[in-house]
């Protein structure tokens, strides 16, 4: 009765996308990714509608205060007076620091310089005061040891490392390390957590089966393959169910979100990129507005104009990938791994009785894949075609994790094709050898499992 | 005419352990068959390879001829001693789900739940949770699971645990109703009486052998003792050639009540002619073994070292 699998896979998935705990988990997870993606956003608006104003009270006589840059986060506003009156004044004023050059700050010797706040100082903004103190210092002593303005200025540099990825055929790639190792953390991630969930929601499914002593009037019914499969199958529909809804949910969520502050993000972005070359009129000079944008951008990657110009590289890095060896891998290995592991949980949930029981026999099955999973976005990642990443992409208990890891960053054909192969007939191996431990295991009560009972459990005639 | 079920030459092993050895039984058609044996003697192993949820190491299983295949496990209902639903699924939904299983098509199987239900008053529990249910109304749902299909060949291991005694008259009544319909029932149970009242034939497995089988009347037959027992008022010669006194019951009013074992050659007619020229007879009545107790004597003599379970009466 081959109908019989669908029908078992069909209740497995029914009654299980019928609960209400799982309505409540496709819920509440989306609202959890959106409510942190919120709080990004939140962050890095929050940050841009804020500039710091800093007095400046310069005794240096030397106008290093009146050449201090403002940026877009902080704004340098110089005061006079006394140090005894200026801080009084500041405590009253809404400015957010005030800064002390002292009498005698030398390029030789720049100390004394204090930063005055009304809480403790945030180490962003003890950095954003260093660094423009540290350009005027620098700049200054290039000049006195006897270069040009011109020479100054033409010094600068603005580096910006295209990575070019050489492919077989010699075609040139734009490819983005970050955004490939991206790529392959986000796969594998989700790969180890497929498996992780539903591989024990199998196992669990399979104890409550025989806990609740059904097994005889089901396999008196059906065949045990039939019962495992049927299972497995219809998990992963709830599984993938699950993840669809949480990507369609998520994203729907998370641009609800990102809509209410879109025109917020686009104008600061807009008005930074304009504001920039007016308010530093020094840079301005120099550089040309967009450059100086960027070279905002190298030091507050926080910003939108950065996040945008980021994303854009993303797609243009997505672009040079090898996108289709991603998906068709991904989907095989993403069904590869969860059938094999999903097995295996099958078989430790229909050969211990008790729940508590099954510590000892998870331990050797989850071993590997927590293992490849944490070498996999260790040392995989920072070495794609390492002799490591080759024979874990071939071991079947590790290739799901390590070769998705590989994936995005190009894997040679053939050892694509072996790595399937072999994971193929790891799959089939591993149900074989569940399915008969099933077999035997459902209706096996009472009995202390030993791994040497296991064994003898494969070589029962059905 | 055709037996419905044969086991010819049975045999399995798991590892070590012989569970049926060499056991071969014919069931004849339309009848109930009583499979008895203490606990562990490979009643269940049987019945499991008969469901095919096993395999037999050696021998066969002939379903009216034919070699027991797939295609039989929609003719055979099981109704395993231990019980199970899905806790959390509804009785409806359950029955449903189990009768589909077994082959029956959504509208067959949905007509066939609601006679069911209604017949044992189980109406308001359909949308119900079986883990809602008592236990005697999950027993009735699983029964009910058991022969939705109308299957020729119904297993029923200890049908009546958990049912109160209307109930087990209930499902008792159910039971002989389908063997008049034509369904053939094998009944494992250690329930003596109802072997007695309800069986046409019985088998008698112990360790893992068949030790006695054949019709109740045959069985019981073969196990009489030609022991009478006696009343009446009088003085009863205690020794006689013909018969022996194994008891002797002395009652007020010179009353007495014996029993009486023939020797071979002996009638009971013989006996009965003695006592009238002796004493006066007010009660004559043949000693015939209960199954109860054949299968106490039997089990005995094949298992003389171990301590025998005795079978709940």
């Amino acid at each position: 009765m081959p109908s019989n699998f669908w029908l078992i896979a069909q209740r497995e998935y029914l009654t299980r996308v019928k609960k209400r705990s799982f309505l409540i988990m496709t819920l509440l997870v989306p609202l959890v990714v959106a409510a942190f993606g919120f709080f990004i956003v939140k962050i890095a608006t929050s940050d841009n509608d804020t500039q710091d104003v800093v007095q400046v009270l310069d005794m240096s006589g030397q106008r290093l205060g009146a050449r201090l840059v403002s940026t877009k986060q902080m704004q340098f506003k110089p005061v006079q007076g006394t140090l005894e009156t200026v801080k009084k004044d500041y405590l009253k004023s809404e400015a957010d620091g005030l800064l002390y050059l002292p009498a005698g700050l030398s390029l030789e010797a720049p100390r004394g310089v204090q930063l005055y706040a009304k809480g403790n100082v945030s180490i962003r903004k003890q950095q954003a005061v260093e660094n423009a103190l540290d350009k005027l210092f620098s700049e200054d002593k290039m000049l006195a040891s006897g270069l040009s303005q011109e020479k100054l200025d033409a010094l600068k540099t603005n580096i910006d490392v295209a990575s070019i990825n050489l492919d077989e055929s010699g075609k040139e790639k734009n490819s983005n390390a970050l955004a490939t190792s991206g790529i392959a953390y986000a796969l594998a991630l989700l790969i180890y957590l497929f498996i992780f969930m539903y591989g024990v929601q199998i196992m669990r499914g399979v104890g409550e089966e025989k806990s609740s002593r059904i097994m005889e009037v089901m396999l008196s019914s059906v065949k045990p393959f039939d019962l495992m499969m049927g299972k497995i199958v219809g998990i992963a529909g709830v599984g993938l169910t699950q993840f669809l809804l949480w990507g369609i949910l998520s994203v729907g969520a998370t641009s609800a979100i990102t809509a209410l502050f879109a025109d917020k993000l686009t104008a600061t972005a807009k008005t930074e990129m304009a504001a920039n070359p007016g308010g530093t009129e020094r840079a301005a000079q120099v550089m040309g507005g967009a450059e100086v944008a960027s070279a905002d951008n190298a030091a507050t990657p926080a910003d939108p104009a950065a996040a945008v110009s980021e994303r854009f590289s993303v797609f243009k890095a997505l672009r040079g990938l090898p996108l289709g060896m991603i998906v068709v891998g991904f989907v095989i290995y993403f069904l590869g791994g969860y059938l094999l592991y999903g097995a295996l949980f099958g078989a430790i949930g229909a050969a211990v009785d008790d729940q508590t029981d099954t510590q000892q026999f998870m331990f050797p099955i989850t071993m590997p894949l927590i293992l490849s999973y944490i070498i996999g976005v260790s040392v995989i990642l920072r070495n794609p075609d390492g002799p490591v990443a080759f024979w874990m992409s071939m071991i079947p208990f590790t290739s799901p994790i390590a070769m998705v890891i590989r994936l995005p960053f190009g894997v040679p054909v053939w050892q694509l094709a072996l790595s399937v192969a072999l994971l193929i007939v790891g799959f089939i191996g591993t149900v074989w050898v569940a399915a008969r431990i099933y077999r035997v295991g459902v209706l096996m009560y009472g009995k202390k499992i030993t791994y040497r009972e296991l064994s003898k459990w494969l070589f029962y005639k059905g | 005419m055709q037996p419905a079920l044969e086991a010819l030459n049975v045999r399995k092993t798991y590892g070590e352990h012989v569970a049926l050895n060499d056991v071969s039984l014919e069931i004849p058609d339309r009848s109930i068959y009583g499979l008895l044996g203490p606990n562990g003697a490979g009643k269940t192993s049987l019945i499991r390879i008969i469901t095919q949820i096993t395999g037999a190491d050696g021998g066969e299983i002939r379903i009216r001829g034919e070699r027991l295949a797939p295609r039989h496990i929609a003719e055979i209902g099981y109704l395993p001693e231990e019980r199970g639903l899905y806790k959390k699924m509804k009785v409806g939904e359950q029955l449903l789900y189990l009768a589909r299983l077994k082959g029956l098509s959504r509208t067959d199987a949905t007509q066939r739940i609601k006679a069911w239900i209604q017949r044992f008053d189980l109406t308001p529990w359909v949308e119900k949770n079986v883990e809602d249910l008592s236990k005697g109304m999950q027993q009735k749902v699983q029964f009910i699971a058991t022969v939705l299909h109308e299957p020729s060949i119904i297993i029923l291991d200890e049908p009546f645990s958990g049912f109160d005694p209307i109930n087990a008259n209930l499902i008792k009544d159910e039971i002989l109703a389908l063997r008049d319909k034509g369904a053939t029932i094998i009944l494992a149970t250690h329930r003596m009486e109802s072997v007695e009242e309800m069986c046409d034939n019985i088998a008698l497995i112990n360790r893992s052998r068949k030790v006695l089988d054949g019709p109740v009347s045959t069985v019981k037959d073969t196990f009489r003792t030609q022991t009478y027992s006696v009343e009446g008022k009088g003085r009863l010669m205690v020794v006689h050639p013909d018969f022996e006194v194994l008891e002797h019951h002395e009652r007020e009013n010179d009353h007495f009540h014996d029993i009486i074992r023939l020797h071979a050659g002996t009638t009971p007619n013989d006996l009965l002619r003695y006592l009238i020229g002796n004493v006066e007879v007010h009660a004559f009545r043949e000693l015939i073994p209960s199954i109860n107790e054949i299968f106490i004597r039997r089990v005995r003599e094949t298992m003389p070292e171990t301590l025998v379970e005795e079978p709940v009466a």
